[in-house]
């Protein structure tokens, strides 16, 4: 597949810079009104021209001059799979916050195969930047769900090895992984793992760069996308554009939809459709192809939507409407693969039921997991801060430990945490 | 900590020579990039230009365009993508210009760089250098002439450490790329062009260490980067009135290594600490604290001070009354022993 394709018509004269949709029938003016800017923002399944999909929400197989794919049964059937464990896992993520098991939860519900189809495009030498709420990809690059618990249950800050999973660790500061993204695929290139032997070769490498709608107004999302760009890296700067930062709506973060800006970069951007995974899957697999050959950096935007909130924390029905989620779950991502796999005669009802069981099964391990954690020792606040010990540290870990041991005889029984008031 | 051994390299002068602190940097960074494939070097103008000081000249000549990054202008560009070079295995060392330009790039220093060992207990080490030449007293405009320093020994994870001699300058920017934490370089900008004799073949102190520069009895001077030489002017002053001072370099400001400073005080009784920073909440407020602490008994006066202002950086014609000199110094020494 040539980088061609995301090259687009010239525009009429006089709308060079207005920022709407192509082909958006309003587009007939120098200045694009203000609900011009946010219908082209919108632009839905139904309505935006250069959304690309593969499976419509009725669950029809449909064909794209640019990212046809083959794909086995086996393939839609396991990121089928996929998809329902992850969703599984995160509700009961949710559960366990409401029962006071977590601090906080960070839900990834309706972004499932934005983050399935983009994860098992992945190969595992290639390397992830998530941000926070990445478990979707998290759960293809081999981090099991339980190895997030910490994070949200408070007794670690990610416990996974981004050396040997490729997945760096969740990044709560808006955008600045993209920035980290860059300079990791700025190392895959000087170190010669792009562009070998047909950009299929083995040793071929790429990166992708996880973030959302509202990361976009972050500098360090422009600075990454400048530094990818002047040093060719091999970096996928992958947008879940799931319509809301907290209570910002995305027409609070930008005039044009976002995945043009990437022409101001002088890369290709594209606009899938994120609730979609088999296209998530495709132009996914594309984009880190194109990096893989030399040719990256590229800009996914996955149009998608947060079914629930922001977080645990967030009251999402004091800024949005019910009708836009009624709206949205009938483009289910899950639904509407299982509908082909029953229409297509691709899965059996032992199928569904055995995925469903073993759901039932991560749900259970994950919540007796989350229950039995230990707490971290007192001395894990002082652990690894730095490669070569600081005395400094060193010093207050010692003091701190033994003014704990000071309360040892008169509480006994007690343990650390009870007895420091 | 056990001083890096440095292996000899053709970059490595065999004979005593007499070089600037530039010219130590310099050789350095040359000498670090030769014995590790692994050590490069970014940031605005390192390349072509040599930066805007020269520290890094003739290196990208030698090493090419990927190993010395003349990279676009934004910090936290330079910043952000070392850390993921860092983590690719890269040990990176970046410029920032100047020391008011840090800040755009402060995000990435405090919210990740500094972090991430911890975060990840050790699986993730970022062994990155940020060099910031920084301090007054060249009569440049604003964003030039700044002391941040102390925002950054305030930060957990990060280590920060200053140079105030051509010898030093050599010698710790090495120890400093060798390091597997985040060092945060700052470098006198105004002392570039003073000299030394070096003598490649002589050991190394540690690089988180403090050092006597000069002994003395009468009174204790505390203090790094460009105000070293003004204490030492100062002390030399001193000697003519018949006053005994010693002086000390604490060259690592995080972690600090107040042992010297503490057995100093034991002696002399007195401390004045000097540097060119806003004084609140600063590194001064840290050592005038640990030594109460530690040498309350062996105090003859109270702890001095002599800083810049709790005030931006002022126009440049006003520099010289705002950076501590050589009379400022001596007067809190005149009054530290007037107690």
């Amino acid at each position: 597949m040539s980088a061609e394709h995301w090259t687009r018509p010239s525009r009429p004269e006089g709308q060079a810079q207005n920022g709407t949709a192509p082909g958006h029938p309003a587009a007939t003016s120098a200045a694009p009104t203000r609900e011009q800017v946010i219908a082209g923002l919108r632009a839905t399944s139904e309505g935006g021209a250069d959304l690309v999909q593969l499976l419509t929400p009725e669950g029809q197989r449909v064909s794209h001059p640019n990212f046809d794919i083959d794909i086995t049964d086996e393939q839609l059937r396991g990121m089928y799979r996929d998809m329902v464990l992850v969703r599984r896992a995160d509700r009961e993520g949710n559960a366990l916050q409401r029962q006071g098991q977590l601090g906080i939860w960070v839900p990834l519900l309706g972004q499932e195969a934005a983050q399935i189809g983009a994860g098992r495009a992945m190969r595992p030498q290639d390397m992830a930047f998530p941000s926070y709420r990445e478990h979707g990809v998290a759960w293809c690059r081999g981090v099991d769900p339980t190895e997030l618990l910490g994070i949200f249950r408070g007794t670690d800050h990610g416990s996974w090895d981004p050396n040997t999973t490729g997945m760096g660790l969740y990044t709560i500061v808006i955008g600045n992984q993209c920035l980290n993204a860059a300079g990791y695929a700025m190392g895959q290139r000087f170190e010669g793992r792009v562009g070998n032997a047909g950009g299929d070769a083995a040793e071929n490498e790429a990166t992708i760069a996880f973030f959302g709608d509202g990361a976009t107004s972050q500098g360090d999302v422009h600075e990454g996308m400048v530094w990818g760009a002047v040093y060719d890296a091999p970096v996928v700067f992958f947008c879940q554009n799931n319509q809301w930062a907290i209570s910002e709506p995305t027409e609070r973060q930008t005039r044009v939809p976002l995945y043009e800006r990437a022409r101001g970069y002088g890369f290709p951007g594209i606009r899938v459709d994120g609730n979609d995974v088999l296209a998530s899957l495709a132009v996914t697999q594309w984009a880190l192809d194109e990096c893989r050959h030399g040719n990256g950096p590229v800009l996914i935007e996955a149009f998608t939507y947060r079914m629930d909130a922001h977080t645990t924390s967030d009251d999402a029905t004091r800024y949005r409407l019910d009708d836009d989620i009624e709206a949205w779950k009938l483009k289910d991502p899950i639904e509407r693969l299982r509908v082909h796999l029953v229409r297509e005669q691709l899965a059996d009802q032992e199928f569904l039921d055995g995925v469903d069981a073993e759901a039932d099964e991560l749900a259970q391990r994950f919540r007796d997991f989350c229950i039995n954690m230990p707490e971290p020792p007192p001395e894990r606040m002082f652990s690894q801060v730095y490669a070569q010990e600081s005395p400094v540290v060193a010093a207050q870990r010692d003091d701190y430990l033994q003014y704990l041991d000071g309360f040892a005889d008169s509480v006994a029984g007690h343990n650390a945490e009870g007895s420091v008031r | 900590m056990a001083a890096p051994t440095m292996e000899t390299s053709t970059a490595t002068p065999t004979p005593t020579q007499t070089i600037t602190i530039a010219k130590g940097l310099n050789m350095a960074l040359r000498s670090a990039m030769e014995r590790d494939p692994k050590v490069i070097m970014m940031g605005e103008d390192v390349g072509k230009l040599g930066g805007v000081f020269r520290v890094t000249d003739g290196l990208q000549k030698d090493f090419g365009e990927n190993r010395v990054l003349d990279t676009p202008l934004a910090e936290s560009g330079i910043i952000g993508t070392a850390i993921g070079l860092a983590m690719r295995g890269f040990r990176p060392v970046c410029e920032i210009q100047f020391d008011g330009f840090i800040f755009p790039g402060f995000d990435q220093i405090v919210s990740q760089l500094s972090k991430m060992h911890f975060r990840s207990q050790g699986k993730v080490k970022l062994p990155v250098v940020i060099r910031v030449p920084f301090g007054g007293g060249i009569g440049a405009v604003e964003h030039h002439s700044e002391s941040p320093e102390s925002l950054f020994a305030h930060v957990s994870g990060l280590k920060v450490v200053s140079c105030s001699n051509p010898v030093d300058a050599y010698w710790m920017l090495q120890q400093a790329i060798d390091s597997d934490d985040p060092v945060l370089f700052f470098e006198p900008k105004r002392r570039y062009w003073e000299k030394a004799e070096l003598d490649p073949t002589a050991e190394p102190a540690s690089l988180f260490t403090s050092k006597v520069q000069r002994p003395g009895a009468a009174a204790t001077l505390v203090t790094y980067g460009p105000m070293v030489r003004t204490c030492l002017d100062a002390a030399k002053a001193a000697e003519e009135e018949g006053r005994d001072l010693e002086v000390i370099d604490l060259r690592s400001l995080s972690p600090l290594d107040l042992d010297p400073v503490f057995d100093s005080v034991r002696r002399t009784g007195r401390l004045v600490a000097v540097s060119e920073s806003a004084p609140e909440s600063s590194v001064t407020s840290e050592v005038a604290t640990r030594v109460q602490q530690e040498c309350f008994y062996s105090l003859e006066a109270p702890v001095l001070r002599v800083n810049g202002f709790d005030t931006p950086y002022p126009p440049s014609r006003l520099e010289d009354g705002f950076l501590p000199d050589l009379d400022r110094v001596l007067d809190a020494v005149d009054r530290s022993l007037a107690y």
